[in-house]
C-alpha cells in the first residue's frame, strides 16, 4: 500500500511531457492497479457447458475463485475447420453467460423439500410402520391425501435426504406391488443436453419397469413431416453448412435470436454471395439479416411453399426439363412409384402404392412382395426397385440379402431408369379427385374456395396394368403431383393456365390466403430452383418452430420439403431441410440408449408417448372441440373413423400402432403370476383375456382409478410450466389443486363425447399419489410437486452434450461441487434406487412383469400392417401380438438388485449386443474394454459386471460403446449396415478405426465425432455435417416404405385424412374464445388474437425466464408483443397491464406495443415463470397463469399411425405432438393490477402454522 | 453561556485539534487502506426522485456556506479591515450565510425526507449515512438560527471574537478557549459540532469532499496521462 505516503513524492517523480504538453508520461507506483487485476483472477478454469435445450452445445470456460463459480466465458478452442471455411467461434451467447447466476441465487434449490402436509402424515405414519406400510397406509386413508389440494399453494418444510429417499422408495415399492410398475413414469427431456442426467433417471425407471415418456413429440419439436418423408426422426446438417449455401430461406426460425451462436454463419454466408430470405409473419430479427423478407399471416405459410411448389414443376419441370432435377428425382425420390387408383363414380381416387405382391409372382421378387413399391422402367414395364423395405428385412434364406440400396437396379439385379411421368406413353386420361381443405371456414382467416364439395377434379394420365387381381389403373407420384398442384400439361380439366389465375395452388391463389404478393413467391420460387439448378442443389431452408408448432404442421412441412426435394437440395452439402426446433442429435446414441434404458438388463423397456398420455391423463379430451369428422378428407368414409381423437388415439394403442401407459386395467406383475399360475404363456394368456374382455387396455379407461398413473418423476425439465400444455388441466385433473379453468367438459356441455372410452362423472382430480420434481431452482414445476430434490448445477456435475448445430461432443464438468446438499442427478437416481433396493427386500423380489410394445420402427415389426387398417376389438382381424395389436413380452425384474444393476453393466451387453436403427453388432470387446477402465464389481448381484459407480464411469460407457467415439465401434457399425445394403461402407470410418473418445479428452477439446450409420450425414474434411448426405453419396435407402424420399403418404389414414399429398390446411378453430367473449366485461374494449409463443431473447431459451440478469434486460416479468393496431382497438398503451384468457385459462403480462407484429397475433415469449412478478387474474380470481393457462393440447390422428414402415412407433420418433399456436385469446386491459399480497395473507399464516412440522407443536 | 473553565478549556481548546487529528489521519488511513470505500455513497440508483432538487439545492447552498466559513473566517484581520468595517463583515456574513444556509438546509430537508420515507433507501442506508445526515441538517438549522440572532446585536464585536477564536485555532492560540466563555450557546453548540463533523467525517461518505476537492487539480493537468511500465519507485 502505501499509496498516499507515494503520493506525497509528487514534486520529485521524473515525468515527461509529450504531445506539446498535452500529455504526460509519468513514473509512479501501480499496486492500485493489482485491485483491478484482482477482480478477475481466478484459482481454476474449468470446461463445461449449459445443458439446456436451445441446441447451442457451447463450450464454455467456467472460473472459480476461492470454491466459487464467479463467472463463465466462451472458450474459443474449438478445432478448427477446413481451409475456406469461417470456424466456429464464437459459440456462447449473453444468456449462456448470465448462467453462474443461478448457482448461487436466491431461487437456488439448496436441501431436500417436501409438501409440509404429506411430510407431517408420513413421519406420523412412520412412528409405528416400516417405510412402504407407511406409504401403503397413507394412501389408504382418503383423509391422508390432502396434500394434493395443496400443490402449488407452497407448504414446502425441508427434510433430511434419509428421509425423502425413503418416501419416494417406499411410494415406488408400494406402487409396483399395488398397481403395476407402469404407473410410475418419468419426464425428462432432450438428452443430448446431458446425457448422463437422463440416463439416470431413466435408468432407474427402466429397471423397476416404469413408463419412460417422450418429450420430442411432447415439446411439439418433433416434425411429423421427416419420419413420414424420410424415416428419419429429425436430421439436419450443422450450421456451418450454411456456409456452403448458396440460397437460404429462413422460415419461421429466428436465427439470431435463437440460433444465436450459430448466426455468424448465417452472416457469413452472405459475404460468400449467398441469398437469404425470410418468412415471418413478424418483423423478427432474422428479417433484417435477409435481402427479402416475406409476412405472410401466421399459420398460412403452407399456401406460400405450395405455390412455390406450382411455379418450380411449371418452369423447372413441365416447361422444361433440368437435368439434375430429373435424375435426383428419379434416383431418390418416391416420383417415379406408382400408385393405384380407385375408381368412384366418374372419379378416381389416389390409393397406395401398387406393391409387388399385387402381380403375379410378385415381379420376380417374392419375398416380402407386400411391402416393395413398383415403378416402370425405361420400356414401360414395371419392375420393382431395390431399396424398398420389403428388401430391408429378408427372410433368412431370402435372396434380398445385400439389396437394401439406391442402385438403379431392379429386384434381379438388371439396371433400371425409372420412370417419372407417363404423360407420353400413357393409355388414358382419367379424373382425379383430391381433397382441398383452403375452403373452409375458420374466424380469423381467410378461405379460398375452390373445386366443389371440398374436393378438386384433375386431370391424371394413368397406365393400365394387368395385376393379380385383374387390370388395374395406375399413375406415378410425378403425374399426381403435377395435377394435384394445378400445373396444366395441355390435359384440359381444371387447372391454372397462369400465375394468375385464382386456382389451387397457384401464387395468386395464394396471395388471397396468407396477404404475401404473388410476384414475390414468383421471385423466390423461381431464385430458389434456378440457384438450385445452377449449383446442384445448394440451396436450403432453415425452418423453425414458427412453423412446426402448429396443428397442421407436417403439412407447413411437407409443402416446402416438396420443392427441397424437387430442386436436388436433400443430402447435399449446402442444401435440403434444416430444422432446428428441439434439439434431437444425441450423437452417441447407440452407446447411451444401453445405459439410458438399462438395455444391458432387460428388455424392452417401457416407453410411452408423452402427448398422448398427458392428453387422457390430465384429461384435455374430456374437453375436446375438434372431432374426426372436421378432419377427414371429404373422399374418406367417415362411418370407418370413431368420434373423437381420443378414440383413434385408443385404437392406435390397441392395434399396436402406439405405446400405451398403463397399459393393462391390472397390474402386469399379477398378469404374469396369473398366467403362470394357469400354466399358459404370458403372451397367449393376456391376448386370450384381452380378446375376452378379461382385461382391457387401460387407455380404454384412463379416468378410472384402476388406470391412473401414480408416481410421476420429473428431471431436467419444467414439465408443468414451460411444457405444460394445457397448464390448468394438468393443476385440475393431475394435480388436483385450484386451478384457472374456465371451460365445462363434454359431460356438462353436451358435447360429442367418446365411444372408445369411457366417459366417468364426476372427473377425476388428483390422478397422482407422489410427484418428484428434481432441479436447481424453483421451478413452476418444483411449486407443483410433492417432493423436490436439489440438484447439480450445470457447472457442478459430469456429463456429456451434443447438439446438431456443430459436430463436436463436449463435456459438462464439475467446477465446483454441488452447493449446499445438492447431488448430481446420477448420484441421486442412484441413492433412490439404493434405498429401493432395501425397501423391496422382502416386499418384492425377482418378478416377471408383462409388457406391451407397439410395433416399433427400424425394427422387423415395422412392416406389420401392409395394407387396410384392422381393429382386433372390432373383429375386422384376429388378435396376433406383434402383428395386429402390441407385442406381448414377458421381462424378468430382480427389484432387490436394482441398485447393483443400476451401478453396473449387465450381460445383455455380450449376450445380445449393441446396435441401433436396425443394426446390430457384437459388443464383447467393448464391455471387456469397459471392464479394464472402469473396473469391476467385486460381489454381489453384479458380481464381475464392469462398473458404473460415477457419473463419469457413466459417460465413459457411453463413449465406449457408441459407434461415434469410439472408431472400432464405428468400423462394426458400418460392417454390419454394409451386410444389409451389399455395399462396403466401412471406408467411412476407418481412417479414425483407432481413435476413442474419453471423457477426458473431451475435457481437453471438444472432439468432432466419427461418422457413424445412426447418422445419414457424416464427418470429414471435404464436406460438413448434412442429413441424408450418406443416402444420396452411400446409395443407403431412407428408411421409408419406398427407401426413397416420400412426397406420397399411402397409409390409409393419411389418405383418409387428406395427406397423401401436402395440401395448405388453415390453422384448426379450437373455439376456446367464442363462448368467453364480452361475458367478463371488466370495462375495456378486448380484441381476440392468435397466440404464438416463439423462443426468447431474455431467457435462457425458452426454459429460464427467472434469471434476474436477464430480466433485468427486459421488461422484469412476463410480457405479450402486440400490434399498435390492436392495442388501439383495445385501449391498451406499451406497458400497461394486460390479461389475456379463453376457455383453458386466463394468464396476466404486461403489453409491448410493435409495430413488429401484425395485426391479429400476439407474441408471447415462451416460458416466462408464474413465480416472477405476475399480479392476479380478473377472469380465474387465481394468479395470472403463465403462457400455457391459455393452451390446450390436441392430438393429430396421423401421428398415431403405426406398424407401417416409417409410420412406426419410435420413442420421441413418431407419435403425437403438443401443437398448441392454434390458440386464440380474447386480450384487454387489467381494470385492476392485484397482487394478491393482502386478503389472503390472514388466511395463509393460519394454514402456515398448521401446516409447518412440527413448528409449533 | 457559561462552562466551568476546565470543561471550556477542553472543548475549545483542546477538542478541536482531536477532532481535526482524526480528520487528517482518519481520511488518509482510510485512503490508503479502504480505497473501495472511498466514494459519496450516491443512492441515486436506488431511486431517481428528489435527488436533483435536494441534492442541488443542499449541495450549492452549502458549498457557499462553506467557502463562506473559510474566506470569512480565515481572512486575516487586517485585509478584512481594509475592505470593510466589523458590522459590515457580520452583514455579510449573515446575508451570504443567511440565504445560502437556508437553501442548503431546504435541500437537505429533502434529502432526510428522501432518505427515511422510501423503504429501499432506508434499507440500504448504513447508521453512519443516517448519522451523519441528521447532523448535518441539525448543524445547518443551528447555523441559520444564529442569523436571528446575531441581528439583535449588529455592532459586530461577538462577531469579531468569533474570527478571533478560529483564527486561534489555526495559529494555536494558547488561551484560544477563554474567547468564547460566555457567548451564546447557539454560537458554542455550532462550533462544536461543526468540529464533531470533522471528527466523523473518516468514518462516513464526507470523504468525497476530500475528492471534490482534489478534482481541481484536473484543471491543471495534462490530458492525457501515462504510467511508465513497471515504474514504480517504491
Amino acid at each position: 500500500m502505501g499509496q498516499f505516503l507515494e503520493r506525497l513524492r509528487y514534486f520529485t517523480r521524473p515525468r515527461e511531457a509529450f504531445a506539446d504538453g498535452w500529455g504526460e508520461l509519468r513514473t509512479e507506483a501501480r499496486q492500485w492497479e493489482d485491485g483491478y487485476r484482482n477482480r478477475w483472477s481466478h484459482d481454476k478454469v474449468v470446461r463445461s457447458t449449459h445443458g439446456v435445450n436451445c441446441t447451442g452445445g457451447c463450450s464454455w470456460r467456467i472460473h472459480v475463485k476461492q470454491g466459487v463459480v464467479t463467472w463463465e466465458m466462451q472458450q474459443t478452442d474449438y478445432p478448427r475447420t477446413r481451409p475456406g471455411m469461417p470456424n466456429h467461434e464464437p459459440r456462447g451467447c449473453s444468456r449462456g453467460a448470465s448462467y453462474s447466476w443461478y448457482l448461487y441465487s436466491a431461487n437456488r434449490l439448496k436441501h431436500p423439500m417436501v409438501r409440509g402436509r404429506l411430510l407431517k402424515r408420513w413421519r406420523e405414519a412412520r412412528k409405528t410402520l416400516q417405510p412402504v406400510a407407511a406409504w401403503a397406509a397413507l394412501m389408504a386413508d382418503p383423509e391422508a391425501r390432502d396434500y394434493k389440494e395443496k400443490r402449488g399453494l407452497g407448504g414446502f418444510v425441508r427434510a433430511r435426504w434419509d428421509e425423502v429417499l425413503e418416501i419416494v422408495a417406499a411410494a415406488n415399492v408400494h406402487t409396483i406391488r399395488r398397481h403395476g410398475p407402469d404407473r410410475i413414469a418419468g419426464f425428462s427431456p432432450i438428452p443430448a443436453m446431458s446425457m448422463v442426467s437422463f440416463a439416470s433417471g431413466s435408468r432407474y425407471l427402466s429397471l423397476i419397469g416404469g413408463s419412460l415418456l417422450s418429450f420430442y413429440d411432447w415439446y411439439c419439436d418433433l416434425p411429423p413431416s421427416s419420419p413420414q418423408t424420410w424415416g428419419e426422426q429429425t436430421d439436419v446438417p450443422e450450421s456451418a453448412d450454411w456456409y456452403n449455401s448458396a440460397y437460404i430461406i429462413a422460415w419461421g426460425s429466428n436465427v439470431p435470436q435463437t440460433r444465436t451462436p450459430d448466426a455468424h454463419f448465417f452472416v457469413e454466408s452472405r459475404y460468400n454471395g449467398t441469398k437469404t430470405v425470410a418468412v415471418t409473419p413478424d418483423y423478427s430479427e432474422v428479417a433484417k439479416l435477409s435481402d427479402l423478407w416475406l409476412h405472410p399471416k401466421q399459420g398460412t405459410d403452407a399456401a406460400v411453399a405450395m405455390a412455390m411448389g406450382h411455379v418450380i414443376l411449371r418452369e423447372f419441370f413441365v416447361d422444361r426439363q433440368v437435368p439434375y432435377f430429373q435424375d435426383y428425382c428419379r434416383k431418390y425420390t418416391d416420383l417415379p412409384l406408382l400408385v393405384t387408383l380407385r375408381r368412384d363414380g366418374a372419379r378416381w381416387i389416389p390409393d397406395r402404392y401398387l406393391r409387388a405382391g399385387d402381380f403375379d409372382g410378385a415381379l420376380g421378387s417374392p419375398g416380402h412382395a407386400d411391402w416393395k413399391t413398383v415403378a416402370l422402367d425405361r420400356d414401360g414395364t414395371p419392375v420393382v426397385p431395390a431399396g424398398s423395405i420389403g428388401f430391408r428385412w429378408p427372410d433368412k434364406d431370402s435372396p434380398d440379402h445385400g439389396r437394401w440400396n439406391l442402385e438403379e437396379k431392379a429386384a434381379d439385379g438388371r439396371a433400371t431408369e425409372l420412370q417419372l411421368t407417363q404423360i407420353d406413353r400413357r393409355d388414358e386420361v382419367v379424373d382425379v379427385a383430391f381433397p382441398y381443405f383452403g375452403g373452409e371456414s375458420h374466424p380469423h382467416f381467410t378461405p379460398n374456395a375452390q373445386g366443389s364439395d371440398g374436393t378438386l377434379l384433375r386431370r391424371v394420365p394413368v397406365r393400365k396394368l394387368a395385376t393379380r387381381g385383374g387390370e388395374r389403373v395406375v399413375a406415378t407420384v410425378f403425374d399426381l403431383m403435377c395435377a394435384h398442384y394445378g400445373v396444366d400439361r395441355g390435359l384440359g380439366g381444371e387447372c391454372a393456365r397462369s400465375y394468375d389465375d385464382n386456382v389451387a395452388y397457384t401464387p395468386a391463389w395464394q396471395a388471397s390466403i396468407t396477404g404475401t404478393p404473388a410476384a414475390q413467391v414468383i421471385e423466390v420460387a423461381r431464385g430458389f430452383a434456378s440457384t438450385a439448378e445452377k449449383t446442384r442443389g445448394r440451396a436450403m431452408v432453415i425452418i423453425g418452430a414458427g412453423m412446426n408448432h402448429w396443428y397442421h404442421q407436417d403439412m407447413n412441412y411437407r409443402s416446402i420439403i416438396n420443392f427441397l426435394m424437387l430442386c436436388g437440395t436433400v443430402g447435399v452439402s449446402g442444401g435440403g431441410w434444416a430444422h432446428y426446433v428441439g434439439q434431437e442429435k444425441l450423437r452417441p446414441q447407440t452407446g447411451w440408449t444401453a445405459l439410458a434404458f438399462a438395455l444391458d438388463w432387460a428388455r424392452p423397456p417401457r416407453h410411452m408417448c408423452g402427448t398422448s398420455f398427458f392428453y387422457a391423463h390430465s384429461d384435455q379430451w374430456r374437453y375436446e372441440t375438434l372431432q374426426t369428422a372436421a378432419q377427414l378428407s371429404p373422399l374418406a368414409d367417415a362411418s370407418r373413423y370413431p368420434r373423437t381423437l381420443i378414440d383413434c388415439n385408443v385404437r392406435a394403442e390397441r392395434m399396436g400402432w402406439m405405446p400405451s401407459a398403463p397399459q393393462l386395467n391390472r397390474n402386469p406383475l399379477d398378469v404374469a403370476r396369473d398366467a403362470a399360475a394357469a400354466g399358459v404363456d404370458a403372451k397367449d394368456y393376456v391376448a386370450r383375456a384381452l380378446k375376452s374382455g378379461e382385461i382391457s387396455m387401460a387407455c380404454e379407461d384412463p379416468d378410472n382409478p384402476v388406470n391412473f398413473p401414480r408416481n410421476l418423476f420429473i428431471w431436467r425439465s419444467n414439465l408443468f410450466g414451460s411444457s405444460g400444455k394445457g397448464h390448468e388441466y394438468f393443476l385440475k385433473h393431475f394435480l388436483g389443486t385450484r386451478n384457472g379453468l374456465q371451460g365445462r367438459d363434454l359431460g356438462e356441455d353436451g358435447g360429442l363425447k367418446p365411444e372408445e372410452v369411457v366417459w366417468r362423472d364426476p372427473s377425476p382430480e388428483g390422478k397422482l399419489d407422489l410427484v418428484v420434481t428434481l432441479d436447481f431452482r424453483m421451478s413452476t414445476s418444483c411449486l407443483y410437486s410433492d417432493v423436490v430434490l436439489p440438484t447439480a448445477s450445470w457447472y457442478e456435475k459430469n456429463d456429456l452434450n451434443t447438439t446438431d448445430m456443430h459436430p463436436f461432443i463436449h463435456p459438462l464438468s464439475a467446477a465446483v461441487d454441488p452447493v449446499f446438499e445438492s447431488k448430481s442427478d446420477w448420484e441421486i437416481f442412484k441413492a433412490i434406487a439404493k434405498k429401493f433396493s432395501e425397501l423391496s427386500t422382502g416386499v418384492l423380489g425377482v418378478e416377471k412383469d408383462v409388457v406391451l410394445v407397439p410395433m416399433q420402427h427400424d425394427t422387423r415389426a415395422e412392416i406389420a400392417q401392409p395394407y387396410d387398417v384392422r381393429d382386433w376389438k372390432k373383429g375386422e382381424c384376429e388378435l396376433i401380438p406383434g402383428v395386429t395389436a402390441p407385442a406381448i413380452v414377458t421381462v424378468e425384474r430382480d427389484y432387490p438388485a436394482t441398485h447393483a444393476r443400476y451401478t453396473s453393466l449387465g450381460p445383455l451387453m455380450d449376450k445380445l449386443g449393441n446396435g441401433g436403427k436396425g443394426i446390430g453388432w457384437n459388443a464383447d470387446h467393448e464391455v471387456k474394454g469397459l471392464a479394464a477402465l472402469n473396473y469391476i464389481v467385486p460381489d454381489g448381484p453384479a458380481k464381475g459386471r464392469p462398473r458404473i459407480e460415477t457419473d463419469i464411469d457413466a459417460a465413459e460407457t457411453i463413449m465406449y460403446l457408441a459407434p461415434e467415439t469410439n472408431g472400432e465401434v464405428a468400423v462394426k457399425a458400418w460392417a454390419a449396415l454394409s451386410k444389409i445394403t451389399g455395399r462396403d461402407h466401412t471406408h467411412l470410418a476407418r481412417a479414425r478405426e483407432d481413435e476413442k473418445i474419453r471423457y477426458r479428452d473431451i475435457q481437453a477439446q471438444p472432439r468432432k465425432i466419427i461418422s457413424s450409420p445412426t447418422w445419414s450425414g457424416i464427418e470429414s474434411e471435404h464436406v460438413s455435417y448434412n442429413a441424408g448426405w450418406t443416402n444420396v453419396n452411400e446409395l443407403i435407402p431412407w428408411r421409408t416404405i419406398s427407401g426413397r424420399q416420400q412426397f406420397y403418404q399411402d397409409h390409409a389414414w393419411m389418405r383418409d385424412f387428406g395427406e397423401g399429398f401436402a395440401v395448405y390446411r388453415p390453422p384448426v378453430d379450437m373455439h376456446a374464445t367464442r363462448p368467453l367473449l364480452g361475458k367478463r366485461d371488466n370495462g375495456h374494449p378486448e380484441v381476440v388474437l392468435n397466440f404464438i409463443t416463439p423462443h426468447q431473447k431474455w431467457g435462457i431459451h425458452s426454459t429460464y425466464t427467472d434469471n434476474l440478469i436477464m430480466l433485468t434486460l427486459s421488461r422484469g416479468g412476463p410480457i405479450v408483443w402486440i400490434s399498435e393496431v390492436d392495442a388501439k382497438k383495445a385501449g391498451i398503451e406499451d406497458n400497461d397491464w394486460i390479461e389475456a384468457f379463453n376457455l383453458n385459462g386466463a394468464l396476466t403480462a404486461r403489453a409491448v406495443v410493435s409495430q413488429r407484429v401484425k395485426e391479429g397475433m400476439c407474441l408471447m415469449y415462451h416460458a416466462q415463470e408464474k413465480i416472477v412478478n405476475v399480479p392476479g387474474s380478473q377472469v380465474t380470481g387465481q394468479r395470472g397463469g403463465i403462457h400455457n393457462s391459455v393452451t390446450r393440447a390436441v392430438v393429430k390422428p396421423t401421428h398415431m399411425i403405426g406398424g407401417y414402415a416409417q409410420l412406426s412407433y419410435g420413442l420421441n420418433y413418431y407419435g403425437t405432438t403438443g401443437a398448441n399456436r392454434d390458440s386464440f385469446v380474447i386480450v384487454r386491459k387489467l381494470a385492476k393490477v392485484d397482487w394478491m399480497d393482502r386478503a389472503q395473507r390472514a388466511a395463509r399464516e393460519q394454514e402456515l402454522h398448521t401446516t409447518i412440522v412440527g413448528a409449533r407443536a | 453561556m457559561i462552562l466551568p473553565g476546565a470543561w471550556n478549556t477542553f472543548l475549545f481548546g483542546i477538542y478541536p485539534y482531536i477532532c481535526l487529528a482524526v480528520l487528517l489521519l482518519g481520511s488518509l488511513i482510510r485512503f490508503d487502506r479502504e480505497p473501495y470505500s472511498w466514494k459519496s455513497d450516491s443512492s441515486q440508483t436506488l431511486r431517481n426522485g428528489q435527488l436533483r432538487l435536494g441534492s442541488n439545492l443542499f449541495h450549492y447552498g452549502v458549498i457557499v456556506v462553506v467557502l463562506g466559513h473559510f474566506g470569512g473566517f480565515l481572512m486575516p484581520h487586517s485585509l478584512v479591515m481594509w475592505l470593510m468595517s466589523p458590522a459590515q463583515h457580520q452583514l455579510l456574513a449573515m446575508l451570504v450565510g443567511g440565504i445560502a444556509g437556508t437553501i442548503a438546509l431546504i435541500g437537505l430537508t429533502i434529502l432526510v425526507h428522501r432518505r427515511f420515507y422510501y423503504r429501499r433507501i432506508r434499507g440500504n442506508s448504513r447508521k453512519w449515512d443516517i448519522t451523519i445526515i441528521l447532523v448535518l441538517w441539525l448543524q445547518l438549522a443551528l447555523g441559520v438560527a444564529t442569523v436571528p440572532m446575531s441581528a439583535q446585536h449588529m455592532d459586530g464585536a461577538l462577531f469579531e471574537r468569533l474570527v478571533a477564536y478560529v483564527q486561534g485555532v489555526v495559529l494555536f492560540r494558547g488561551d484560544n478557549a477563554a474567547l468564547l466563555q460566555g457567548t451564546p450557546w447557539a454560537y458554542q453548540l455550532h462550533i462544536l459540532l461543526g468540529f464533531t463533523i470533522f471528527l466523523v467525517s473518516p468514518f462516513t461518505r464526507m470523504v468525497h469532499i476530500w475528492s471534490g476537492v482534489a478534482s481541481l487539480a484536473y484543471l491543471f493537468r495534462p490530458y492525457q496521462l501515462v504510467r511508465k511500465r513497471g515504474g514504480a519507485l517504491n
